[in-house]
């Protein structure tokens, strides 16, 4: 065993690197994800805590099933689960919108002002995310910029309803998640030749045509990679909700947090941590899924 | 006769420094039906603004495109019954080589069973039969020329327009697609316009050659026109090699002319173009000069001087003869493997002969 072959040196000096990265992560990663889901199997301790009782009905709870004689059945959890997907769908979907076509117009800009675009968009990154959210709260409450400007100009007469509604939830995730579509899509937009859309035309394609068989199919994996980008954090945020949002708003992400700081319940908790993560997988499952025969054939 | 008139053409570009740049001055050409044209220049004379003018991604500034008696110009790029074959190919990457050369007929709408018909026949017409199934990446750089060659032909375009597509090539590759794409355009009769600044491409495929130089059409002719006549210097110089002697015509005798060079040299030529007191220029092309011995030759038509360097290209020893006055010739000696050329070794004192017929004469500009 004396030096060892290469290979074998290679593989230590592998395992040598690897180490504190693979550390962190079980300690600090794999071991609390196991928590959580042992947790999530237990039952609720009366002050806190757990009892060490298996207990399935954690997950029941979500599904909507009641707990005992005086409950009946009620999904308001499942509702509110099927809530935040909408929410953080139509993030997605606005932050598509409003990055795909900047992306192009950015692309053909000269490189001085693509680098003073890029600095514009990480700019918001130096202001704490609390103080964004909370100045959006400023701009949409009843006695707030937008609707003092709006009835001063006499555009309205009653100030417009915008705080603590789904509105303002998906405007403010917007807002914050704007930059991660953005980035992706932008540096696929920026890859994709121009000759190929005049290829298009001289084959006599329209410019629809030309849009929906070579712009999106070649633009596709970015848009693909800012949407789950966008939609996971997304999914799981209760920031934006909480301020935005108020009472009247709640998305999964709430519940989470009132789980464990208030009622005290690490056990659904857990759950409710464990079904948002779940999602989440199924989702990067099926894009893996669907990108890697792609990457099979050579598209780029 | 012309079934595509470029109809004196005029286009402008701004640069970013501010002046304006005149890509195409006042450019007329009577494209022929089922030709197979060459726009020959060095970069920047633009042979490719032309292409694209033609192909529609470029507004004219003036003069107008005509094809059977109709003008283009009001006519989108995607309406023109013109197709390109770029520089790169421009492949659909995420096609299959089926899909990329089907593209045109998806878009227009043909029927799945006629469109299939039509892409395995023009795969066949390319040697491409079985590959319908890969993607551009995983062919080689002659298969993806001739998949964008497909991909323009399964059209069946009026004009089949071709961007430098041999020069990504190499030169095995490219001599042996010089001789295919001629054949193809005689089999399925259609006008290539082909663009290239290699002038031994241009005389080996073409039909006709368009010189064109600083945005101007400098000559339009066939391949042996432009060789043996070119219309001027830049021509002269930029298609083949040739020596130039620059003198004023002292004498004239019939087509006979003698001209006396500023250094008081005196060479024989022909011509009925010309006459007394013209200042003309000689065009010798390097194998229409031959050494002779001491006695041989017309004493006006012989050219003295000191062999420089001989190189050797296989066939052929190209010699630089320096003339005097601080001129160098160049002349393209038969190489023979049982007479070792001890004659042309460089310092050997020479003697130049041409026939005077084969002095081609141009106007003299400038000097």
């Amino acid at each position: 065993m004396m030096g060892g072959t290469v290979r074998s040196r290679r593989r230590k000096a592998l395992l040598l690197l690897l180490a504190p990265i693979s550390l962190i992560l079980g300690l600090f990663f794999l071991i609390p994800l196991g928590i959580v889901v042992v947790y999530s199997f237990l039952e609720p301790g009366l002050y806190g805590g757990v009892e060490w009782t298996w207990y399935p009905y954690n997950y029941g709870r979500i599904l909507g099933w009641p707990l005992n004689a005086y409950e009946e059945f009620d999904p308001i959890y499942l509702a509110i689960f099927l809530n935040s997907l909408k929410f953080a769908l139509l993030t997605v979907l606005f932050s598509l919108l409003i990055c795909y076509p900047a992306a192009f117009w950015v692309s053909r800009m000269s490189q001085r002002r693509k680098s003073f675009v890029m600095f514009l968009i990480t700019l918001p990154f130096f202001a704490s995310l609390l103080i964004r959210i909370y100045a959006w709260l400023l701009l949409l409450r009843p006695t707030g910029f937008i609707n003092t400007v709006l009835e001063t100009l006499g555009v309205i007469s009653q100030p417009l309803d915008m705080i603590f509604s789904g509105f303002a939830v998906v405007l403010g995730m917007v807002y914050i998640f704007t930059p991660f579509m953005f980035l992706p899509i932008y540096a696929n937009v920026e890859k994709l030749d121009y000759q190929l859309l005049r290829a298009s035309r001289d084959l006599g394609a329209s410019p629809l045509d030309t849009f929906l068989r070579v712009i999106l199919p070649l633009t596709a994996p970015g848009i693909m990679a800012g949407s789950i980008i966008v939609f996971i954090p997304a999914l799981g945020n209760f920031i934006v909700p909480s301020f935005l949002g108020g009472s009247k708003v709640q998305m999964t992400g709430n519940l989470i947090e009132r789980a464990f700081l208030q009622s005290r319940d690490w056990p659904f908790g857990a759950a409710l941590a464990l079904l948002i993560m779940a999602s989440v997988l199924l989702v990067l499952m099926l894009y893996i899924m669907r990108s890697a025969p792609a990457h099979e054939r050579g598209a780029t | 006769m012309g079934f595509l008139q470029i109809a004196s053409v005029h286009k402008a570009y701004q640069t970013p420094e501010g002046p304006l740049v005149k890509a195409l001055d006042d450019v007329s050409i009577e494209v022929r039906s089922n030709e197979f044209l060459t726009l020959l220049g060095p970069s920047g004379c633009g042979k490719t603004t032309l292409l694209n003018c033609i192909a529609g991604f470029e507004d004219l500034d003036g003069g107008d495109l005509i094809l059977d008696g109709r003008s283009l110009r009001s006519v989108p790029a995607h309406r023109r019954p013109f197709n390109t074959v770029f520089q790169n190919y421009a492949l659909f990457p995420h096609m299959t080589v089926n899909q990329n050369v089907g593209y045109g007929l998806d878009v227009a709408r043909v029927t799945r069973a006629e469109r299939d018909r039509r892409v395995a026949e023009t795969l066949a017409l390319v040697g491409l039969t079985g590959f319908g199934g890969r993607r551009p990446a995983q062919l080689s750089g002659g298969q993806q020329q001739r998949v964008a060659l497909a991909r323009s032909l399964v059209l069946k375009p009026k004009v089949l327009l071709l961007d430098e597509p041999l020069s990504a090539l190499d030169r095995k590759m490219r001599e042996a697609m010089q001789i295919e794409l001629k054949s193809l355009q005689h089999s399925v009769g259609i006008t290539f316009i082909f663009v290239t600044h290699d002038q031994e491409e241009a005389l080996a495929m073409s039909d006709r050659i368009a010189v064109l130089a600083n945005g101007k059409l400098q000559q339009l002719g066939t391949p042996t026109e432009i060789y043996d006549r070119p219309a001027n210097e830049f021509v002269a110089n930029f298609v083949g090699t040739s020596n130039l002697f620059t003198g004023k015509v002292v004498e004239r005798n019939g087509p006979d002319l003698t001209i006396e060079t500023a250094n008081g040299r005196r060479l024989r030529a022909q011509s009925n173009r010309f006459g007394l007191g013209d200042r003309v220029r000689l065009v010798l092309r390097p194998e229409h000069l031959r050494i002779v011995g001491p006695q041989g030759g017309d004493a006006d038509c012989i050219i003295g001087g000191r062999v420089v360097d001989a190189v050797f290209l296989g066939s052929v020893v190209q010699v630089h003869v320096d003339v005097g006055f601080g001129r160098t010739a160049l002349l393209l000696h038969p190489h023979d493997r049982r007479n070792p050329q001890s004659d042309i070794a460089p310092g050997a004192e020479v003697r130049i002969a041409y026939a005077p017929n084969s002095a081609h004469l141009i106007m003299a500009t400038g000097e």
